[in-house]
């Protein structure tokens, strides 16, 4: 079954004591940064890995404006937009496997090298509808 | 097997069923499976004669496939028997196919792909993989593009500049997927060099080899991004410089300045260089300044403010840095630089922070990241 784990700019709850980024410590920046990376390296190595990528926050809402017409171009995003800073895609074989893998990744460590606890949105995929049905 | 050997033939290849008539497109799918069936078959059993065995598979496909397609339109076969191949002007043969593949007709993304399979002799399962699309998007981005250029009347000078352009592009889009795209990019403008002598050409060269020389040191432990003031100049590739540095001044002596040639002479310059402090910024410089009259590149001016903020001083390259549309990626990174050493470290670590949300790439953005945190850590300490 595969899941999307959804990492947020804003809209997610914000946990408590958090600290932006740029305010912690270039050691601590690092630490996050290099478990990360494992946490992907090792979904590989597990054979659950799917995709991963990450969103610059730019962006705009696109919409259809009329025959002959340009689209409609509503952007930048207001400031209390969700927004999506990027995904993992993971294929795992349950609802429980996928929560175990989002609460790792909510642990990567922050300011202090304490867990960040972030927030992260886990989404199971539509599947493809099944060959056998009765 | 000899893979590099393999993709080298592939342009000549086309070249030969192009005399014997078939058109370019099918000339080129004809000769792209019989790649693949050497790539399947060589390691096993290895031709006697690599390039004899490539056409006569690939002109068996193409006649196969002028066949079917001839009883589909119920048409006669007009190719049918093999035409002597006469004299062999294989030169100018890949060089034609250099300026058909980049054709200013095509976008970038298809002129890339279909460089890499005609004249790179990659398959489209490897130009895909490194581009991360699907391989069925790769091919049909292939083939709308030998439709393109299909329809275009012949005989056509071909475009050097968007050749260039091209090669530039794959060099730059790294070092992705089990194809080098860097040693390809490589490759190809090296094979360039030997079948036109214009200067911009050696100027390419001589600019990714000495880009190319820098690669060990510019990327730390887990991908990150090491700036060049912090790149251990020791595992730079001397042989590389010293081959960049001739092809450059080579170049430069046929006195026919080109944007290229430029660009890697300030590569040439920053290799050259025992340390930052020890750089010569001022004729770094004035290199910016060449490269301005011949390109008014917006992206140049921004990099000429870091140069002269290095040769003249922080406050130099903020004035500088005036003249820069701020809207570009890396302005406020370089806004950022110019203002820690000026001394102003809140505003650089705010400016650091702007930046790394506007970074273009996640190593730039991490980087970007941990220069706020360090600043910041300056201000705490």
């Amino acid at each position: 079954m595969k899941y999307l784990l959804l990492k947020h700019y804003r809209g997610a709850p914000t946990p408590a004591d958090w600290v932006p980024m740029d305010q912690w410590t270039p050691e601590e920046v690092d630490a996050h940064i290099q478990y990360m990376s494992d946490f992907a390296a090792r979904l590989e190595e597990a054979g659950e890995f799917v995709d991963g990528q990450a969103l610059a926050p730019d962006g705009a809402f696109v919409r259809y404006d009329g025959e002959g017409r340009p689209p409609v171009v509503d952007g930048p995003f207001a400031e209390t937009k969700d927004l999506i800073a990027g995904w993992m895609i993971i294929d795992v074989e349950s609802w429980d496997r996928a929560v175990q893998l989002a609460g790792e990744l909510s642990a990567a460590p922050g300011a202090g090298g304490k867990p960040i606890h972030e927030w992260l949105e886990v989404r199971p995929f539509l599947a493809a509808p099944p060959t056998v049905t009765e | 097997m000899n893979e590099p050997l393999l993709r080298e033939l592939v342009p000549a290849v086309i070249g030969v069923l192009v005399r014997r008539g078939a058109d370019f497109a099918s000339a080129e799918d004809a000769v792209q499976e019989a790649l693949i069936r050497a790539l399947e078959t060589w390691p096993a059993e290895p031709p006697r004669e690599p390039k004899a065995w490539l056409v006569a598979v690939a002109w068996h496909r193409f006649l196969d496939a002028a066949r079917a397609e001839a009883s589909r339109r119920g048409r006669e076969l007009a190719v049918e028997t093999e035409p002597p191949a006469g004299p062999v002007p294989a030169t100018d043969d890949t060089l034609r196919l250099y300026f058909l593949c980049a054709h200013p007709a095509l976008p970038g993304s298809s002129a890339v792909a279909l460089t890499l399979r005609a004249v790179g002799g990659l398959t489209t399962r490897q130009i895909a993989a490194a581009y991360l699309v699907p391989e069925a998007t790769m091919a049909q981005r292939i083939s709308r593009a030998k439709r393109r250029i299909a329809v275009l009347p012949l005989g056509q000078p071909g475009d050097l500049g968007t050749v260039l352009r091209v090669l530039y592009l794959v060099f730059n889009e790294g070092y992705s997927g089990d194809v080098d795209l860097v040693a390809e990019a490589i490759r190809l403008t090296r094979q360039l060099t030997a079948l036109t002598g214009e200067p911009e050409v050696a100027g390419l060269l001589a600019l990714m080899l000495l880009h190319h020389a820098r690669r060990a040191s510019r990327t730390g432990p887990g991908g990150r991004l090491v700036p060049l003031d912090e790149q251990d100049r020791s595992r730079w590739d001397t042989g590389l410089i010293t081959e960049g540095v001739a092809i450059l001044q080579a170049a430069l002596a046929r006195d026919r300045l080109g944007e290229y040639q430029a660009q890697a002479a300030i590569a040439a310059l920053h290799a050259d260089a025992p340390s930052t402090a020890e750089t010569d910024w001022a004729q770094i410089t004035e290199w910016y300044d060449e490269l301005l009259l011949l390109t008014s590149s917006p992206l140049v001016r921004l990099n000429r403010a870091v140069a002269v903020g290095e040769a003249h001083g922080p406050r130099a390259g903020l004035a500088a840095l005036a003249d820069v549309r701020p809207d570009l990626p890396r302005y406020a990174a370089v806004a950022a630089h110019l203002h820690e050493r000026a001394g102003d470290l809140r505003h650089a670590a705010d400016l650091y922070a702007e930046a790394s949300r506007a970074a273009a790439s996640v190593p730039e953005r991490d980087h970007l990241t941990r220069q706020a945190a360090r600043v910041r850590q300056l201000l705490r300490s």
